[in-house]
């Protein structure tokens, strides 16, 4: 990889749009990661490097993937009691993520490497790639990647000459929001209603089939073959001290920009740097109200917070969370009911229907938006609305999906409580032209 | 002294000692404390969904802040701290319901479910009271579920217990949860009969009305209204205790009355369903003696009050010879022993088939005999390794195979607590354990419906079933006797290792009884139990028994029917008075009609059948929730049953006929079921525990004079039921046999274990009210569970011998149209009262004859043809099925099936192709159809 070493994820990605193959990879220095790790690294070495880089789950939460890893009970060898699974976590269906899409569509390669690695790791014989039903062009990669790396033994029995051995398939998803969660994922799989599980126990001790199992999201995965190739200390310093963590992230934005897209950028980028010099700005005649930082279930942030850097510790500091990473703009030519309504619609039809708050609390959420957005609303909705917010907590319900729901819901009505009561008070979305 | 187990948790500051491995919410629900739940369950445990019982969790005590927890995702450890009554959990809770509110109905005034719903308890605790929605509430479409459950979907609250019950506890396959979000639907895949055998269960498992007992709809009324008392079901032998219900003189609904050592929460389907019978109107309600008419018809004359004791006096005393007396597996402990004492033991005859008659002699001696000791059956759902010989155990005793359920997951629920997932963690435990399955091994007839949770299963004969049994414990211990020959490859496979799972468990339970009818299974069956014991395990040996009360007339003893019939031909009876049963059911027909041929024959009991049909004069006899008696169940536990009301016309409790019939022939008086009981404890050491098993008639609560009443406080409608009668309220009636009263008044608080007419707690309506009666929740009612165990293994004393009688391998007749026919028993059918039922009825299957199809072949090529079985002189012309699990040389007889009795099985049968002659008749026996007993 010639200018790897300032993008890592996405510096190899041929410019025609077309995935990487086998050969592509491995001239750009792919595989050489687990034949290193192979014969070289013990699973322990392979997971105390990805420790010791400070690599962070991008799948939202942040959760240092080493120390996950390291659940794993007696993580050493395959040749423990009975089976370990790794998972990557491809059900990328965060609205406004489509960092792991990129990814897959480009470079199947360095996902089914980074699984290699994280199953040497924590001695699992299978991987799966629970993927997004929609992402077909993602999936043809994926197929045809999977099939050459088994032809080249680089997956199957004694991978590359060693005893480590791996059977990995693609598992094409039906389609629930909440299969991105983690549990829900691994009911999926198991051919369960997609439901979270309760936690603990936690996957690492008992997962898919009640087996250790350890999901990982695409990105974080993609960014263990770089870890094990260059070394953690590398890894640290791609961010260049922009941020506690290492590495680099796949940023993207999206909303009325001029460059709407993804980039891979060191982790701690601020805001506004991506929102002004990457993304171009906002387009002529938009401006900026707010955004989402990292996907549809994080707060919204104003234009006074817009110097933060964007990582998981600091985009909490201005009361968000960093989550995918992933921006979604508001400007002021779009109606902020009608945004959270088309949120809290997304949240409330995805709610798996387990627990109460979640499966009650977000359609009476719904109803609530429709009908102030129609005109309909009364201004006791408001505070009804801060109140499901507020009900709405983590620990409150049974998983992460409704307190995400809840934070651009609390948040959008707190910053844009005048455009609602504007609703109501005008019985019309101002919004929309009043027809003749 | 305190138990140092033992651990202090912290309730609203202040500490509370509890047990741990539990959960918060468990452990503040046994305290006492009121915290409403949904989707916890007693019995199936915490999943954490509906987030009604949110408390506070404090780190310590200077942690003011705190954070809300679910109690019952909280573990029960050591310094836990928590408030219930903190402001923001009161909150918290009361917006739970409002949720969900926001799609019920609130259709409580024309709902089954109100007055004892779960969900009007836990919205009026946590004081949610206002609506504060304008939106539409969503709407479903109902399903039919089959004759028993009636569905409502929008009442649901997706508390998933239905599912859990259904599927997870109960393994139900034909029910489930579809759909996501706010649209959850609770049902069935498309319209239909539920088929599992409990699926009663949702009726009290659901804590609002989605899912309501559709019998009791058939003739409804609010549940405040009706008169309840303590009684025991009398469809299987396992003797589970339930609370029926009536109003207006009809037993309106039957429910599950918790024991923690029997039935637990739930009840079967049989149980639930089966009371049709005593609403009859075929029923007898007055005494009749007949005459013969002018014409040469039989006539029945009709008794008046006062009337039918003189009469029956005459008869007796007019008798010319003997007067004997036929007792009954399904009548009280009490009616066949004063039948024992009026005809005199010597004259006294078990009611039971002479097979039977051995096999529970045989079993009886089994447990009385040796140390081994016969399980509860919540034992039987602990137990770590299970071998079953030769039951059809959810065909015979579905609450045995609900136990076995649950026996299943003991192995690998030990193994998922091992790595530390607690048992009450429902779905982590779920999860963990997937479908992996402790031992259970199945040696029966024919397949049965939890064949698919055994490990290894055997159909055959029941000879090659009792080898298997038998060389089994030969391989436990080399010293028990193995047979000769080599066993069918497919038992022989299974020997090793059920004699491993065996040894190496640590409650190991041996599971038979009379349903292979063979003495052989039965001695295989107690030889296990034996090698298991002297291996230095405690194993449990459980016997499955065909009745309500066979093992309570085995223990009380009396001759083997048979020799009535001899006595009879020989002219050596010339009185015989038949206790509850019909002998076509137990004897060859010209056996029991050589038997009623005597000179005067009297039979007591409750609906005509075709021994009643041929007596000379018949007493109305009280149904089980028509009076009170004991039963003895499989276990050995006698339970007292009480009358629920008093029924109308001239029925009578047998024993009470009985005890005035002794009493007018100069024998002892006996004027309440305690004299009665205290005098068979005196009599026969082994009922000694009888008049314990409940308290007596003038037991009153401490510092009282009044009785426990039979109907609930909110009983409406007490001074004008009987206004089209009399205008004057009636003075209730007296009840001198227990001390329950037919009456709303009387001591309100919680009563004695075996004296508890419906679970009811200030604030608690519904069924779950119960964690008010444990001393723990899911643990033993207050006082200790009801009913009182008369067989317990003897510490010291001889050991019971081995049983040597070793059959031969069962060999095919040379003869091609010659088999051995089996017993094959049906949750619906197996048990003729139950089927009396209408809803009952509707599920019981038209009868046939099992055949391999290897076998069938030589007959014919198509299932459903019809062919004649001639056993041992009578004959059936019966379709046949296919059934692939019977052995060569083997059919299947599903024994109860309307016009399927009259022969003791197993036997040698001959079957015949259809020719020309034969009648066009319908399927069934050949003769007696359309006669009393084919009801």
């Amino acid at each position: 990889m010639s200018d790897g070493s300032e993008r890592p994820l996405t510096g190899d990605f041929r410019s025609d749009g077309r995935p990487l193959d086998m050969g592509e990879y491995e001239r750009a220095g792919g595989y050489l990661a687990i034949r290193r790790a192979l014969k070289e690294m013990s699973p322990a070495e392979v997971m105390n490097e990805v420790k010791a880089s400070r690599l962070r789950g991008r799948g939202g939460a942040g959760f240092p993937t080493g120390l996950k890893w390291s659940f794993v009970p007696d993580g050493e060898g395959q040749d423990a009691a009975g089976p370990r699974y790794i998972i990557a976590n491809a059900d990328e269906m965060e609205p406004g993520a489509f960092k792991d899409r990129i990814l897959m569509e480009n470079n199947p390669h360095m996902l089914i490497e980074g699984l290699l690695l994280g199953a040497y790791a924590i001695g699992a014989g299978c991987a799966y790639i629970f993927l997004r039903g929609e992402y077909g062009r993602a999936a043809k990669a994926i197929e045809r990647a999977l099939a050459e790396a088994y032809e080249k033994n680089h997956l199957g029995k004694d991978i590359l000459g060693s005893d480590f051995s791996l059977e990995m398939r693609l598992h094409m998803s039906a389609g629930r929001y909440m299969c991105g969660e983690e549990t829900g994922l691994i009911n999926s799989i198991e051919g369960k209603r997609a439901i979270p599980r309760a936690k603990p126990p936690y996957p690492q001790v008992c997962g898919f089939m009640g087996r250790p199992t350890v999901v990982n999201n695409v990105e974080t995965l993609c960014n263990v073959p770089h870890i094990i190739r260059n070394g953690a200390e590398w890894y640290k310093g791609l961010s260049q001290k922009l941020s506690a963590d290492g590495g680099t992230k796949i940023y993207g934005a999206s909303g009325r920009l001029k460059r709407p897209g993804a980039w891979e950028l060191p982790l701690g980028t601020t805001a506004r740097e991506l929102l002004e010099e990457h993304a171009g700005g906002m387009r002529e005649g938009f401006g900026f109200r707010g955004l989402l930082p990292g996907g549809a279930s994080t707060e919204f942030i104003l234009e006074e917070h817009l110097d933060v850097r964007m990582d998981f510790d600091s985009v909490q500091s201005v009361g968000s969370r960093m989550g995918t990473g992933t921006m979604v703009v508001l400007d002021d030519r779009t109606c902020p009911v009608g945004m959270q309504l088309s949120l809290q619609k997304f949240f409330a039809r995805e709610s798996c229907g387990w627990c109460t708050p979640c499966r009650e609390g977000l359609p009476w959420v719904v109803h609530m938006l429709r009908a102030i957005e129609a005109g309909e609303g009364e201004m006791e909705d408001i505070d009804l609305l801060l109140e499901q917010a507020r009900l709405l907590a983590p620990g409150h319900t049974f998983c992460a999906l409704a307190p995400g729901a809840a934070e651009p819901l609390g948040s959008g009505v707190k910053y844009f409580r005048e455009d609602f009561e504007r609703h109501i008070r005008g019985k019309r979305c101002p919004w929309k032209i009043k027809s003749l | 002294m305190e138990d140092k187990k033992l651990i202090t948790v912290y309730i609203e500051d202040k500490p509370y000692r509890v047990k741990p491995e539990r959960s918060m919410l468990d452990a503040c629900l046994t305290l006492g404390f009121d915290l409403p739940y949904f989707c916890w369950h007693p019995a199936m445990h915490s999943v954490g969904a509906c987030r009604q019982c949110a408390v506070k969790q404090f780190r310590d005590e200077n942690d003011k802040k705190g954070m809300l927890v679910m109690a019952c995702m909280t573990p029960a450890a050591e310094g836990v701290r928590i408030s219930i009554k903190d402001p923001e959990a009161v909150e918290f809770r009361s917006k739970v319901i409002e949720w969900l509110m926001l799609n019920h109905p609130h259709d409580c005034p024309v709902c089954d479910e109100g007055g004892e719903c779960h969900l009007q308890d836990m919205t009026v605790m946590t004081g949610h009271v206002y609506r504060r929605t304008r939106f539409k509430k969503r709407t479903h479409r109902n399903q039919y579920l089959g004759p028993f459950v009636n569905h409502e979907m929008n009442r649901c609250i997706q508390c998933y217990r239905c599912v859990r019950f259904y599927n997870d506890y109960a393994g139900g396959r034909d029910f489930g949860v579809f759909a996501a979000h706010d649209n959850v639907y609770f049902g069935r895949q498309e319209d239909g009969v539920l088929q599992s055998e409990f699926s009663g269960n949702l009726v009290e498992v659901c804590p609002t009305g989605v899912f309501t007992d559709r019998t009791l709809k058939a003739h409804y009324t609010r549940k405040w209204d009706l008169q309840t008392a303590p009684s025991i079901c009398v469809h299987c032998g396992l003797g589970c205790n339930v609370i029926p219900g009536e109003r207006y003189g009809t037993l309106r609904r039957i429910r599950n009355r918790y024991n923690g050592q029997v039935n637990g929460y739930f009840i079967c389907d049989r149980g639930r369903y089966g009371y049709g019978f005593v609403n009859s109107e075929r029923r007898i309600r007055h005494p009749y003696y007949v005459t013969c008419g002018a014409s040469g018809e039989k006539e029945e004359n009709k008794l008046d009050e006062g009337k039918a004791l003189p009469h029956a006096k005459s008869l007796l005393q007019g008798a010319k010879g003997t007067i004997i007396g036929i007792g009954s597996p399904r009548a009280s402990l009490e009616a066949n022993y004063l039948l024992k004492r009026l005809s005199g033991p010597e004259n006294f005859y078990a009611g039971f088939s002479g097979r039977d008659f051995n096999l529970v002699r045989r079993i009886i001696s089994i447990l009385t005999g040796g140390p081994i000791r016969t399980p509860t059956l919540k034992e039987v759902a602990e137990a770590d390794a299970v071998f079953v010989l030769g039951e059809d155990v959810p065909g015979a005793a579905p609450m045995l195979g609900l136990a076995l359920r649950q026996a299943v997951r003991q192995k690998p629920v030990e193994a998922a607590k091992k790595s530390g997932i607690p048992v009450w963690n429902d779905y982590a435990v779920r999860m963990a354990v997937q479908n992996d399955k402790g031992p259970l091994f199945i040696a029966a007839s024919a397949a049965t419906r939890i064949d698919p949770l055994a490990e290894g299963v055997f159909h055959g004969a029941p000879e090659d079933i009792a080898r298997l049994g038998f060389a089994v414990a030969a391989a436990i211990r080399p010293d028990a006797p193995a047979p000769q020959g080599a066993l069918p490859e497919a038992a022989a496979r299974l020997v090793p290792l059920i004699a491993a799972r065996l040894k190496t468990a640590s409650r190991p339970v041996i599971i038979s009884g009379t349903g292979a009818g063979s003495m052989a299974v039965i001695g295989a069956a107690a030889n296990i139990a034996k090698s298991l014991l002297e291996s230095g395990k405690g194993p449990g040996l459980c016997f499955v028994v065909p009745e309500c009360n066979s093992i309570g007339l085995g223990l009380l003893g009396g001759k083997n029917l048979k020799e009535a019939v001899a006595a009879a031909r020989q002219k050596r009876a010339d009185t015989v008075i038949v206790l509850e049963n019909d002998l076509f059911d137990r004897l060859s027909a010209p056996e029991a009609e050589a038997l009623l041929a005597a000179r005067q024959v009297i039979a007591i009991d409750h609906l005509p059948n075709h021994t009643v049909s041929m007596a000379h004069m018949v007493l109305p006899a009280a149904a089980f929730a028509e009076g009170t008696g004991t039963l003895v169940s499989n276990e050995g536990r006698a339970q007292r049953f009480y009358k629920v009301y008093v029924p109308g016309g001239q029925i009578e409790e047998s024993w009470r006929w009985l005890a005035q019939l002794l009493a007018a022939t100069g024998g002892a008086e006996f004027f309440t079921l305690d004299d009665v009981d205290r005098a068979l404890a005196e009599e026969m050491p082994v009922f000694g525990g009888v008049p314990a098993a409940a308290p007596p008639a003038d037991f009153r609560m401490s510092g009282l004079e009044i009785k426990i009443p039979r109907q609930p406080h909110r009983f409406s409608g007490r001074t004008a039921i009987h206004a089209d009668v009399d205008v004057h309220e009636p003075k209730p009636p007296v009840d001198p046999d227990s001390p329950l009263s037919f009456s709303m008044e009387g001591f309100d608080g919680r009563p004695p274990s075996a004296l508890i007419s419906r679970f009811w707690a200030p604030g608690w309506n519904s069924v779950q009210a119960v964690n008010k009666f444990q001393s723990e929740v899911g643990g033993q009612l207050h006082g200790g569970d009801p009913g009182k165990r008369l067989i317990e293994p003897a510490s010291k004393g001889p050991s019971l011998s081995y049983f040597t009688g070793i059959p031969p391998a069962f060999k095919r007749a040379w003869d091609k149209s010659l088999f051995l026919i089996v017993p094959l028993y049906h949750v619906f059918g197996s048990d003729r009262l139950s089927a009396l039922s209408p809803p009952v009825a509707e599920l019981v299957p038209s009868p046939y004859l099992a055949l391999n199809p290897e076998d069938a072949r030589d007959f014919t090529a198509r299932e459903g043809a019809e062919i004649r079985l001639l056993i041992e002189g009578v004959s059936f012309r019966l379709p046949v099925r296919f059934d692939a699990s019977i052995a060569r040389g083997v059919a299947g007889f599903p024994f109860g099936l309307p016009g399927l009795h009259g022969v003791e099985l197993p036997a040698w049968g001959r079957i015949e192709v259809k020719m020309s002659g034969w009648a066009e008749k319908s399927a069934g026996r050949e003769w007696g159809e359309g006669e009393a007993g084919d009801v």
